[in-house]
């Protein structure tokens, strides 16, 4: 579902960040990104996002057929990849359902399907704020503003479930949440979880791992993945840090 | 021979109504040439066949108007007009129309369907439908005539001269006085037709009064005053405007428009004005040189609504004076410029009664190279006891090429009153469009759904059908905008 080649990317007119990253992601795969701060995790993320701001100076990305580099952010987003944001941005006066609506529609036209009736949209609503338990009043609410920093994650998974992604970046969607918002968020992830969708879950924590099992955990270090394994990696990560990975290699 | 009314007839009666009611007087052109004089406002009086006092009432205005000058103090910059290079009257029925639906500017035809207008209703905006004219003349019938039973007036201003002249007399000037700023006298002395509404005492009006349905309208006219007298106790809600383009080839508009609100009378006035703003590159768009002002007795309240999205040069301050007590008055306004487009507006709410309370909130949408200004005058006199005013006025920049100003005057001459004043300016933030993107929302309609979210505010105070609308207008006239 995605290949990525040999990623090289740096901030406009400044540092390179990824540098040389290698990953393949298929379908009913969860996968793992994990690694110290400052390794290129959020990079990745955006760059996969197609945000402004960052340039591939090498390497190639394909993306359900197409060259992803390609697009534009907002056509990844029609070939059906999703980013759950770190930090969710507020949208002042536009309420989730009418965003909702609107994205769902655009995807729903670039893929050549009928809108969806507001009927069945309503009705996807409700089952989808259901998954999260999120309150039905913050769905008619204004995009994320006045949500607590639960809620915006919850947000996020929730705006997941409406759109259907075939590849969902999490990232960092564990980091502010208390223990039960962490479990509300990771059993709404896993039961979005199928065999033609993946998901790549960017953590700095093996807490995540402990209610979302991936299939691979990778650690990225420098821009480079320099370690994949299974989820016992990230539990000896957990117990000696990064460190001993980089003396493992050194050697 | 058949006694059914045709459409073929009905065309042919309303051609020769139109020669009817066309100007038999013994003047040759129906053009004024250009320029202003004491013989051109005798010229349009009589082609007006106005009463004397009219007459004086215009010539007064004249002598006001020679002797002021034009105000230079709104933040805007534009080559002043010579007025003496402008024909002040041109019968209404010489406004261009298109010969064919076909002739209609693709341009054009594509906004209107972007609005979401009826192909019938195009046709019937930039004049090519005959047909459509037979609909209009049966909507406005009917219309007219229930509003008549509620002893409603609703007609053309000429149309009151003529049928109502005691409630003109007594009212036209009383709120906005001939002497009252350079346009607004301009416009007392050259006036050529516009809206009059009176609601009886008691009366509430039951539909949205909109000169879209007046048959006579002549177009936007260049000088066009409205009057609207709201009775004891009555109430009306009035729409100004077309969201569709509208193609005008004056550049100078100086209207006036009065609102007078008896004891608990109250009056809700929205606009959507979307005149020519001038090409990308600055070039032509109308200068609109607008005096709106209001006046509420006891109990009263006026309340305007705006969204201006057109003309080059906007200089515009719907007022209230708040003389009875426990009157209040209402302003929320939306004012986008883009490209070259210079907009300073705002309001006055002048506080003279006790208990009187007032409200403003102004979004000013800056794209482009465009300047956007609010300038505000809250005023308590100091008979106003325990008054009340909120002003909110937010801008946002779509560009770093834009400029938002905000002017807020606050006298204060009664230590009883609250005054709260708010102003932010914001910045559209990158982080929200991606936002949107990354849900497959493209950067233009992602545009218009935040802009859209920043007005809602405003655009909620708007009856539902032209909200929708306004709505549609504010993502078209910001196409392209962002840089």
């Amino acid at each position: 579902m995605l290949t990525i080649k040999n990623l090289h990317a740096s901030v406009e007119e400044g540092a390179e960040i990824l540098k040389g990253l290698d990953l393949e992601v298929k379908a009913g795969e969860v996968h793992a990104i994990m690694g110290p701060n400052g390794s290129g995790k959020s990079t990745l993320a955006s760059v996969l996002a197609g945000k402004d701001g960052y340039e591939v100076t090498e390497g190639s990305v394909k993306f359900a057929d197409t060259d992803l580099l390609e697009l534009d952010a907002e056509d990844r987003a029609k070939e059906g990849m999703f980013l759950a944001f770190q930090y969710p941005v507020e949208i002042p006066g536009v309420s989730n359902v009418n965003f909702l609506r609107t994205a769902m529609n655009e995807i729903r036209e670039y893929r050549k399907e009928d809108k969806l009736s507001a009927k069945d949209f309503l009705a996807k609503v409700k089952e989808a704020s259901a998954l999260v338990e999120l309150d039905n009043k913050l769905a008619s609410r204004a995009v994320n503003v006045g949500f607590s920093g639960g809620e915006k994650k919850r947000n996020e998974i929730f705006q997941m479930a409406m759109l259907e992604p075939k590849l969902a970046i999490l990232d960092e969607t564990d980091s502010g949440l208390d223990i039960d918002a962490l479990r509300i968020v990771s059993e709404g992830v896993n039961k979005l979880r199928s065999k033609d969708n993946a998901i790549i879950l960017i953590t700095h924590y093996q807490r995540l791992l402990e209610y979302i099992q991936p299939d691979f955990v990778h650690v990225l270090n420098d821009g480079k993945i320099i370690k994949t394994g299974d989820k016992n990696l990230a539990l000896e990560l957990e117990e000696k840090g990064y460190d001993w990975i980089n003396e493992e290699i050194a050697q | 021979m058949s006694n059914t009314y045709t459409e073929e007839d009905l065309a042919k009666n309303l051609e020769e109504q139109e020669y009817k009611y066309g100007f038999t007087s013994d003047f040759k052109s129906d053009k004024a040439p250009n320029g202003l004089n004491e013989d051109i406002i005798r010229f349009i009086s009589a082609k007006k066949e106005e009463p004397e006092w009219l007459l004086e009432k215009r010539l007064q205005a004249y002598y006001a108007w020679k002797e002021m000058t034009e105000p230079e103090w709104a933040h805007v910059n534009y080559e002043k007009p010579d007025f003496q290079a402008i024909s002040y009257y041109s019968a209404p029925q010489q406004t261009k129309k298109y010969e064919s639906w076909e002739d209609v500017d693709p341009e054009m035809k594509e906004t209107m369907k972007k609005l979401g207008i009826s192909l019938e209703e195009q046709k019937r905006l930039t004049g090519t439908a005959v047909d459509f004219v037979v609909d209009s003349v049966s909507v406005g019938t009917s219309f007219k005539k229930k509003l008549a039973e509620m002893g409603i007036i609703f007609c053309s201003f000429s149309e009151a001269v003529e049928n109502h002249p005691e409630l003109v007399k007594k009212y036209m000037g009383t709120v906005v006085p001939h002497t009252d700023n350079f346009y607004a006298a301009l416009n007392s002395a050259v006036f050529t037709d516009g809206s009059f509404c009176y609601i009886p005492k008691g009366v509430k009006c039951p539909m949205e009064l909109s000169t879209y349905f007046r048959i006579n309208e002549g177009g936007t006219g260049q000088f066009e005053r409205t009057l609207v007298v709201a009775d004891e106790g009555s109430y009306v809600s009035y729409l100004e405007g077309c969201t569709a383009p509208m193609r005008d080839e004056n550049q100078l508009h100086a209207a006036v428009v009065e609102l007078i609100a008896l004891d608990d009378a109250e009056i809700k006035y929205s606009t959507v004005q979307n005149w020519y703003p001038g090409n990308k590159e600055g070039k032509g768009g109308v200068f609109n040189f607008v005096t709106k002002r209001g006046i509420c007795e006891k109990n009263a309240k006026i309340s305007w609504t705006q969204v201006e999205t057109g003309s080059a040069v906007t200089w515009k301050y719907p007022s209230c004076i708040l003389k009875g007590d426990n009157s209040i008055g209402e302003f929320y306004s939306v004012a986008v410029t883009n490209n070259f487009q210079q907009a300073d507006t705002g309001t006055k709410m002048v506080h003279l009664g006790k208990n009187t309370s007032s409200t403003i909130i102004s979004k000013g949408i800056s794209a482009g190279q465009s300047q956007n200004a609010y300038r505000g005058l809250v005023q308590i006199h100091p008979g106003a006891e325990n008054a009340r005013n909120r002003s909110e006025c937010d801008s946002l920049l779509l560009s770093d090429r834009s400029g938002a100003h905000t002017f807020p005057y606050i006298e204060c001459k009664n230590n009883t009153a609250k005054i709260e004043h708010e102003a932010t300016t914001s910045k559209i933030g990158e982080d929200q469009i991606f936002y949107c993107q990354q849900r497959g929302i493209d950067e233009e309609k992602a545009i218009g759904l935040i802009v859209n979210g920043y007005c809602k505010e405003v655009l909620n105070h708007m009856p539902m059908e032209f909200a929708v609308e306004a709505q549609k207008l504010l993502e078209i006239s910001l196409e392209n905008s962002v840089g």
